[in-house]
């Protein structure tokens, strides 16, 4: 469970972290989602206490994190991927951290066997590839069989069978009633393994939802109509609940709140013409963009097409 | 919410869970298998100890060659068999020093403090168990050093001026002095570390603070110069195991004082840094 509370971190003018509310729940996945710069490493990094919050408070399992007697049971984290000494193998590196706890060298090597890193146990650190360095991390994480489990974008570097491993891990983790928040700019990786989302932008939360629910909200029902007379079929489109978008001077329009079915039903009774009718289905990656889109487009980096809103979008 | 209650929070949670916790002693055990679990801990004491024994003897021998052939460098005129084993100490001194510095800063350079912090967020006990680990092993490693440099210097000038043994007045306690002397070089080493929070950094205010300062002294007006200069960490330091002292120089237990000031200093420094800034 991890509780934050108006967290904000300001770094001189730069407000990496503005102002968050959320909690984290046990027994599920937690995707941690936004742009790159939007505040997520730091966010992680005020939950176990690398960073001191410049105002707000976050608390992991009832109290800060610092002030468990056993932090490392508590909240096993993977941060930067390499939060080790290159020089020292990943047994060692294990076993200088279970040491502080007490925690026992069966243990350590339980880990490295979890983590796969078992013919690699006894090598530099130093030497590892990304992927490596990623399982060392996460065997680092789970050491103090942890309630809560948080990963930074755990999934960077490794190979499609060590994705899968992380996907399986994580859903694992969840059923044994555990806290797991990971985060990632990855809207698909999140898809398949999270079941709650905390979504930032700019420091600042855009959503805490369900995967389901931030399709449905994106307007996962959008239809794309083509006509002869978009002016006229607006006219005869519009009625509550119905949204309709669309560039001046263009013959496309986009209608949320009518079936593409309705759409040319209608279009057939006023005589418009009609060149083309598409129900689009919003992907999760489309619903993030447009969720995100401002907090991108501060940055100046933005591919996505912007759309002149005319109706009233709900 | 405390995970050390019996009553299981989550239905499926493991039903007893070890309770672990994070002690002073463990933080001690977790810095000394971190500091013996790298090559360049083994190499750089390795270095330490080698100059110490083989500078020591080099003086040794330079000084009973320079009594066979008759002319003496003006240096080695009121040499001691002591003063001639610890001609190794100023470069020891860099070897330990450096270490100490490496035992922080290259958790930093590294990225290895985030995995220390998350580990023991009160943060101090790292500091000092770090401290206390390296400042033990560099004081061990130093006075094994300088015993050996002497009990072989010694027998080298045996039957010259310079000739001393163990029970000469002074001598143990000059020794034991430098050995004292070097681990808390390390121990300053260890503070700018953590203080810097860079290996560069680090190293080069130590050599500034050990080396280069007391040079820089002897630029200012005389009167200063007397005031200001047996207080140096050099100077000071050196009065711990000089085995003759005078009005210049502080006595080898003021000396010990000066320096164990300027010890704690950087730690305070070190330690005020640790808590207040994030890693």
């Amino acid at each position: 469970m991890i509780e934050a509370q108006q967290l904000t971190k300001r770094y001189g003018e730069k407000t990496a972290v503005d102002g968050l509310d959320f909690d984290v729940k046990p027994g599920t996945v937690t995707g941690f989602l936004g742009p790159n710069g939007a505040g997520k490493s730091t966010t992680m990094r005020m939950i176990v206490g690398l960073d001191a919050p410049t105002s707000g408070s976050v608390i992991v399992n009832g109290r800060h994190y610092a002030r468990h007697q056993a932090p490392l049971q508590e909240v096993g984290a993977l941060l930067e991927a390499k939060s080790i000494h290159p020089g020292r193998s990943a047994y060692n590196h294990l076993l200088a951290l279970a040491l502080t706890h007490g925690i026992p060298r069966r243990r350590v090597d339980e880990v490295i066997e979890l983590a796969g890193l078992g013919t690699v146990a006894r090598k530099r650190a130093g030497a590892f590839s990304l992927g490596m360095g990623q399982r060392l991390g996460i065997a680092a994480a789970l050491l103090g069989d942890p309630q809560t489990v948080m990963l930074d974008e755990p999934v960077n570097g490794l190979d499609p069978e060590g994705v899968l491993w992380i996907r399986n891990l994580l859903k694992a983790l969840a059923d044994e009633g555990r806290t797991v928040f990971v985060s990632s700019h990855l809207m698909s990786e999140m898809a398949l393994v999270a079941d709650h989302l905390i979504i930032v932008g700019r420091g600042r939360l855009l959503a805490d939802t369900t995967v389901a629910d931030l399709v449905r909200e994106a307007g996962g029902d959008t239809v794309q109509v083509a006509a002869q007379d978009p002016a006229r079929l607006r006219e005869v489109l519009a009625g509550p609940g119905v949204a309709i978008t669309g560039r001046s001077g263009s013959e496309e329009l986009q209608v949320t709140g009518l079936s593409a079915r309705e759409i040319g039903l209608k279009a057939a009774e006023h005589g418009i013409a009609l060149f083309e009718l598409t129900a689009r289905t919003v992907s999760l990656e489309e619903a993030f963009m447009n969720l995100t889109r401002d907090a991108v487009e501060y940055h100046g980096s933005t591919t996505v097409e912007t759309l002149e809103t005319v109706g009233s979008n709900a | 919410m405390s995970t050390l209650t019996t009553t299981v929070e989550t239905p499926p949670a493991a039903p007893a869970r070890p309770a672990y916790r994070v002690t002073g002693r463990r933080v001690l055990a977790s810095e000394w298998a971190k500091l013996w679990s790298l090559r360049s801990t083994w190499i750089t004491l390795g270095l330490g100890l080698l100059f110490l024994v083989a500078f020591g003897l080099i003086a040794a021998n330079h000084y009973k060659s320079g009594i066979g052939s008759g002319h003496q460098d003006r240096d080695f005129a009121t040499a001691t068999a002591v003063s001639l084993s610890l001609f190794g100490t100023n470069f020891a001194q860099l070897a330990l020093g450096v270490l100490g510095v490496l035992v922080t800063a290259g958790e930093y350079s590294t990225g290895m403090i985030r995995s220390t912090v998350a580990a023991v967020p009160r943060r101090l006990p790292v500091l000092w168990s770090k401290a206390t680990v390296y400042g033990l092993v560099a004081l061990l490693v130093a006075t094994l050093g300088v015993f050996v440099a002497f009990l072989f210097g010694s027998q080298i000038v045996s039957g010259t001026p310079a000739a001393m043994g163990l029970s000469h007045a002074g001598v143990v306690r000059s020794l034991l002095g430098a050995g004292l002397y070097l681990g808390l070089v390390g121990v300053i080493g260890t503070a700018l570390g953590a203080l810097l929070r860079s290996v560069a950094g680090g190293i080069s205010v130590l050599v500034a603070s050990l080396m280069l300062i007391p040079g820089l002294i002897s630029l200012l007006p005389s009167s200063w110069q007397d005031n200001i200069s047996p207080y140096l960490p050099s100077n000071a330091g050196e009065s711990m195991f000089a085995l003759t002292h005078d009005s210049t120089t502080l006595s080898p237990g003021a000396g010990l004082l000066v320096f164990l000031g300027w010890t704690a200093l950087a730690l305070a420094g070190a330690a005020y840094r640790l808590v207040r800034s994030d890693v």
